[in-house]
């Protein structure tokens, strides 16, 4: 039987990166094949090469033995390939009808087929089991429920070849064993599939067989049942990489404490009956799957949003309604979830990103005039530090690797040793090396008496850095459990919201 | 062939840019002259010596530029902050008429006149933009379409103003208002020219801003602010206070700039006093790469082209229409190299 | 007063309605069209000037009027493309690209003016657009000369909004170009080319824009003279927000803002005493509280203004 898919060859360098080099990959007709890595082992750039997203400098792709033409998404379509992006390409004021029939009619047609394509849609989501309605609007759709629109776009266009990227991020465990039944189901349809992770369990649970990427490079093939998480975890790291272990301490006095707080954004309640409480010295975890507004509480911790309702106190001192500056004069360090998009400034040199937090202070500047000495002294001291890479302090910040941004972004914040840190996502994108320093520094405040609140989706982290855990689902929070208490099986359920229905029955 | 992102920004780069889009501008437009039935070589001639040929000429060319490196400033402030001031021609006739007005009824002594006046001006261009900006940050209104809208609100201010209550009794019905006192008319920098020390101030004005933006709290957060304001608001930037601080600087230039056109230049206001300085000053901004050392070069290059056209145009016939046409072309072809400073073209 | 509420009753007000909305309506869905698509056009008030120009000369150079506005609609394509190639695939500043192509497309419509047509004293003129009465409908009290009586450009005007509505709302094409103002990704990925959509999008914009500037020339008025757009571009940029970018609302948006135009037009002759400046600052000063009222409310296409490039997200 010939392949669903074959990559031969395939090299892509983006400037002096080389992302994929030489990758040779085949897939079998009715195969689920798992593409394992790390972050920045050229995953996703391989899958955007094989949909025509980008171009390969060299190598072919073919599909069921044809050759497909490079760089065209709309081939790969016609080809049969379907991708389901990590980051989901939906228009979100139009309706899922509209975002699954876009490019399926000649764009000279006077009228779209409306009345065929819901149809065709319904019937598909019947098929496959994936229930959606056609004309809600997409903004309103949960997670998970556009990531089944992204299926289904898939599926109407006749997919015979399915990608999914990292489709587990958005998911809670009950609803990803779900997902991969249905893939189940679809490969018994004849489909052949291709799902893109970094968690070994799933990997070992839904494949037939494992490909691993390492520094772009295809490291090792194994078939699943010939292989098993210690090896694949070795296959995928390359080196032993340990990560920094928490050692038990008493925590201190509480720091920083919520008590039912409730926050409306544009009259829309966000969170609610959120209550938590740091103390020094410790480390509070909330786990949840991405998108349970994890980013709401960042940004209340962060001064940008102001709750509605409910207390919020810092040492004891009303902390609610304190502005971004005021967050930070009162002793708080804070690292947002997106390093690129508000944690630095890309263009500006990195020793102005290094002291922006704390420019108006009388270190920096003096009667509104900056002092640069002090400021690139403060940058170089950073740098030496905490070890960021292939940096000076007038360095463009946008030419760090995220890891080295995160580090600065640490850096800044740590050098002042906050009283409270608000670690958000912490070690989102960055590989094992990165990750193991950024742990490494948080225990590190952790012992040197911070009250740190991480916030993360990674299991593993949560469990390995927190002393205390709580899982946030749709802007509520579980009662705390002790680290001891925690293990997977228990936190997945807490994620899910199981809790809440324990609160019910007592 | 893509565009991809430069790893670095060579300074070479930074200077060819502005050369390259000047002169891709001047062959373009060489073929409109040319078209006119005029030889491009000889018409071009025309005008550098026009602008440039003799002291005369040159102190014409300089008098033109002072207002424009005030409205460049005044626009490359405003854009490195991404508040989009495309009011400055407003900007500029707020603080000429307010400049008239008070030269005229104040009755103040040369000394003190000269800084009064100015500050008047610079207050009332600030406020000018200050309107708008508040516009945005209260209600999420465009500044770009509220400052546009504002300068033919403003023009017709200034219409009703000079036919009305500061109308000049002595202008035998031309329409213009009464000038400011003869005390409070800038010195000549070169005698018997026109050219007046306002040149001085505008070129102190460059050094200032520079020094603003370089060197200052505030001149830091308003690029953080701009380059990307989520991370310098997460990084305790007021962006409500940093825009409106660069509201009030960018306007107060603009306003300075009809202040100054007014005691050096003109004395009395007039609908007709500018030339599109507001509007050129963008230009000049974008030819500095937003840049206050590159305003001043760059107001000097866009003089040279309005001074010089003028001759050139009577001396062969081309339309003076022409200048705008090259400095219109001249921030189109910058835009382009500068996008070459920032990407590069791979296959 | 009464004076002032008897103009109300007089039915050439109401026909200089829509004679004055027929550049804001072609103006306003232009930049509508453009702003669907992802794109800020504020190259609108140059390519009405241009297309002013260029209309008005066709016709005064011995052409018939129906090439004139075909003219005029091509020059207004052409800087429409121009525009599109450096926001679109070049990824340029919307605003600083779109007042270079203002500024650009009005000095060029000047320089070109002023070398081809000899000026005397008075701009010299052409035989415009006349009203057209069409038989029957024009018969109708009140409506009759009001809505049947106008020059063609007006019906036409008129037309494309119901063609315009119909295709952003019902046709495979129009989908795509909302979806290309939303999320250009979404569109790259069902395997259409969102960069080739917002340069059609633009330069079918740019074309309806330049008609627009094209009636000021060939049938509000039978000449051209310099700066005569007077900030009508402006107005149309403020009218896009205050419609929500829909057509229909446009179309409102437009009659509304006429409607105060021709009004304070006629209000100055009853009104004596108040400085005629005041009347004319009347139609800015109500776009920018137009503006005031709906920007909260506006329901922008979420991609406006954000530049696309493949493989850089």
């Amino acid at each position: 039987m010939t392949p669903a898919l074959e990559l031969r060859g395939i090299t892509k360098r983006f400037g002096r990166l080389t992302a994929n080099e030489d990758v040779t990959l085949t897939l079998a007709q009715g195969e689920i094949l798992a593409l394992l890595g790390e972050n920045g082992a050229g995953k996703t750039t391989l899958m955007n090469i094989l949909f025509g997203h980008y171009m390969a400098d060299s190598g072919t792709v073919r599909v069921f033995g044809q050759d497909l033409p490079p760089g065209q998404p709309r081939a790969a379509i016609d080809a049969g390939i379907g991708m389901v992006h990590q980051h989901f390409t939906l228009a979100e004021n139009l309706s899922v009808l509209d975002n699954v029939i876009l490019g399926s009619e000649p764009l000279t047609r006077l009228r779209s087929a409306r009345a065929e394509a819901t149809q065709k849609l319904v019937h598909l989501s019947r098929k496959f089991g994936l229930p959606v309605d056609p004309e809600a609007r997409v903004a309103r759709l949960s997670v998970g429920e556009r990531q089944r629109v992204e299926i289904l776009k898939a599926l109407y266009r006749d997919a015979r070849v399915l990608i999914l990227d990292e489709p587990t991020a958005v998911l809670a465990r009950p609803e990803a064993e779900r997902l991969f039944q249905t893939l189940g189901d679809m490969t018994r349809e004849g489909l052949s599939l291709v799902f893109i992770s970094h968690k070994l369990h799933e990997v070992m649970a839904a494949s037939h067989r494992v490909a691993v990427l390492r520094g772009g490079k295809l490291v090792a093939e194994r078939k699943t049942t010939e292989t098993g998480p210690e090896e694949l975890a070795e296959l995928m790291v390359g080196r032993r990489v340990n990560r920094p272990v928490r050692k038990a301490a008493a925590p201190g006095a509480p720091v920083l404490v919520a008590d039912t707080v409730r926050v409306d954004v544009d009259g829309q309640t966000q969170l609610d009956g959120v209550s938590f409480t740091v103390h020094a010295g410790e480390i509070l975890g909330i786990v949840g799957v991405s998108g349970n507004r994890q980013a709401v509480l960042g940004a209340v911790l962060s001064g940008l949003t102001q709750p509605s309702a409910g207390r919020l106190t810092l040492g004891g001192q009303d902390a609610a309604g304190l502005s971004p500056r005021d967050l930070i004069r009162a002793g708080v360090g804070r690292v947002p979830e997106d390093r690129h998009a508000d944690g630095v400034v890309g263009d500006l040199p990195l020793w102005e990103n290094a002291v922006l937090e704390h420019l108006g202070s009388g270190e920096f500047s003096r009667r509104g005039f900056v002092r640069p000495g002090a400021c690139t002294a403060f940058a170089g001291d950073l740098i030496a530090r905490y070890d960021v890479r292939g940096a000076a302090p007038d360095t463009r910040t946008r030419l760090l690797s995220g890891g080295n941004m995160q580090k600065l972004i640490l850096g800044r914040v740590l050098a002042k040793k906050p009283r409270f840190l608000l670690a958000n996502q912490p070690t989102r994108g960055l590989d094992e090396g990165a990750i193991a320093a950024v742990h490494a520094e948080l225990l590190k405040a952790r012992s040197e008496g911070a009250a740190i609140l991480l916030i993360s989706e990674e299991l593993d982290e949560v469990i390995a850095l927190s002393d205390r855990i709580q899982a946030i689902v749709k802007g509520r929070l579980s009662e705390p459990v002790a680290a001891e208490a925690a293990d997977p099986q228990r936190l997945g359920l807490m994620m899910a919201g199981v809790w809440t229905e324990d609160a019910h029955a007592s | 062939m893509r565009l991809e992102r430069r790893t670095d920004a060579p300074l070479h780069l930074l200077i060819l840019a502005p050369l390259t889009a000047v002169a891709a501008a001047l062959v373009l437009a060489a073929g409109l002259i040319a078209v006119a039935g005029v030889n491009p070589v000889s018409a071009y001639g025309e005008m550098l010596q026009g602008a440039l040929g003799s002291r005369l000429a040159i102190t014409e060319m300089l008098t033109r530029a002072t207002p424009l490196v005030l409205t460049g400033l005044a626009a490359a402030v405003a854009f490195r902050a991404r508040l989009w001031n495309i009011g400055g021609e407003g900007q500029f006739f707020v603080g000429a008429l307010i400049t008239a007005w008070f030269g005229h009824a104040l009755a103040l002594p040369g000394w003190a006149g000269v800084p009064v006046l100015m500050v008047a001006g610079m207050a009332a261009g600030a406020a000018l933009l200050v309107g708008p900006t508040l516009l945005r940050l209260r209600f999420g209104v465009d500044e770009v379409v509220t400052t546009l809208l504002l300068n033919f609100i403003v023009i017709l201010f200034v219409g009703l103003m000079i036919e009305g209550p500061l109308r000049d009794p002595l202008a035998f019905g031309w329409p213009q208002s009464v000038p400011v006192d003869g005390d409070l008319r800038l010195p000549d920098l070169v005698a018997r020219t026109r050219l007046h020390i306002g040149l001085l101030f505008a070129i102190l004005a460059a050094g200032l801003v520079w020094l603003i933006l370089a060197r200052t709290v505030f001149g830091t957060e308003a690029r953080a602010a701009g380059l990307n304001a989520s991370a310098a608001a997460f990084a305790g930037v007021s962006l409500p206070r940093t825009l409106l601080g660069v509201a009030v600087l960018s306007g107060a230039l603009a306003g300075l700039a009809g202040s100054i056109e007014v005691m050096g230049v003109t004395a009395s206001v007039t609908t007709t006093m500018s030339p599109g300085f507001g509007y050129a000053g963008i230009v000049v901004a974008m030819l500095a790469a937003l840049h206050p050392a590159g305003v001043v070069a760059a107001a000097i290059f866009v003089a040279t082209i309005f001074v010089g056209a003028d001759a050139m145009s009577r001396a062969t016939g081309v339309p003076s229409f022409i200048a705008d046409v090259i400095v219109a072309l001249c921030l189109l072809t910058m835009l382009v190299a500068l996008l070459f400073t920032t990407h590069r073209i791979r296959r | 007063m009464t004076e002032a509420l008897d103009l109300l009753l007089n039915t050439s007000l109401w026909a200089a309605v829509l004679r004055i909305a027929t550049p804001l309506i072609f103006g306003v869905l232009g930049a509508l069209l453009c702003e669907r698509s992802g794109v800020l056009n504020l190259g609108i008030e140059g390519i009405m000037t241009m297309g002013a120009m260029v209309g008005w000369l066709t016709v005064f150079l011995g052409g018939p009027l129906w090439l004139g506005l075909a003219v005029a609609a091509l020059s207004g394509a052409t800087f429409g493309v121009l525009h599109a190639i450096l926001t679109v695939p070049l990824g340029l500043s919307q605003h600083v690209s779109g007042l270079g192509i203002t500024l650009f497309a009005a000095s060029l419509a000047h320089y070109l003016y002023r070398l081809i047509v000899e000026v005397g004293d008075l701009p010299p003129t052409i035989e415009p657009f006349r009203p057209l009465a069409i038989p029957l409908l024009s018969d109708i009290p009140v409506l009759g000369p009001v809505l049947f009586t106008q020059a063609l450009p007006t019906y036409l005007a008129l037309l494309s909004v119901a063609i315009l509505a119909y295709v952003l709302a019902r046709t495979p094409l129009g989908l795509a170009i909302r979806m290309t103002g939303e999320n250009p990704h979404a569109v790259e990925a069902q395997g259409l080319d969102p960069i080739r959509i917002r340069i059609g999008a633009v330069a079918a914009g740019s074309a309806l824009m330049a008609l627009g500037g094209s009636f000021l020339t060939m049938a509000a008025f039978d000449s051209f003279f310099p700066d005569m757009v007077q900030g009508r571009g402006w107005i149309c940029i403020a009218l896009v927000i205050f419609a929500s970018w829909r057509p229909g609302k446009a179309l409102l948006g437009a009659l509304l803002f006429a409607f105060f135009d021709a009004y304070q037009l006629r209000l100055q002759t009853v009104i004596e005493g108040v400085p005629y400046q005041l009347f004319l600052m009347a139609p800015y000063l109500l776009s920018i509280l137009a503006l005031i009222l709906v920007a909260r409310r506006a329901e922008v296409p979420a991609a406006l203004m954000a530049p696309y490039r493949r493989g850089e997200r």
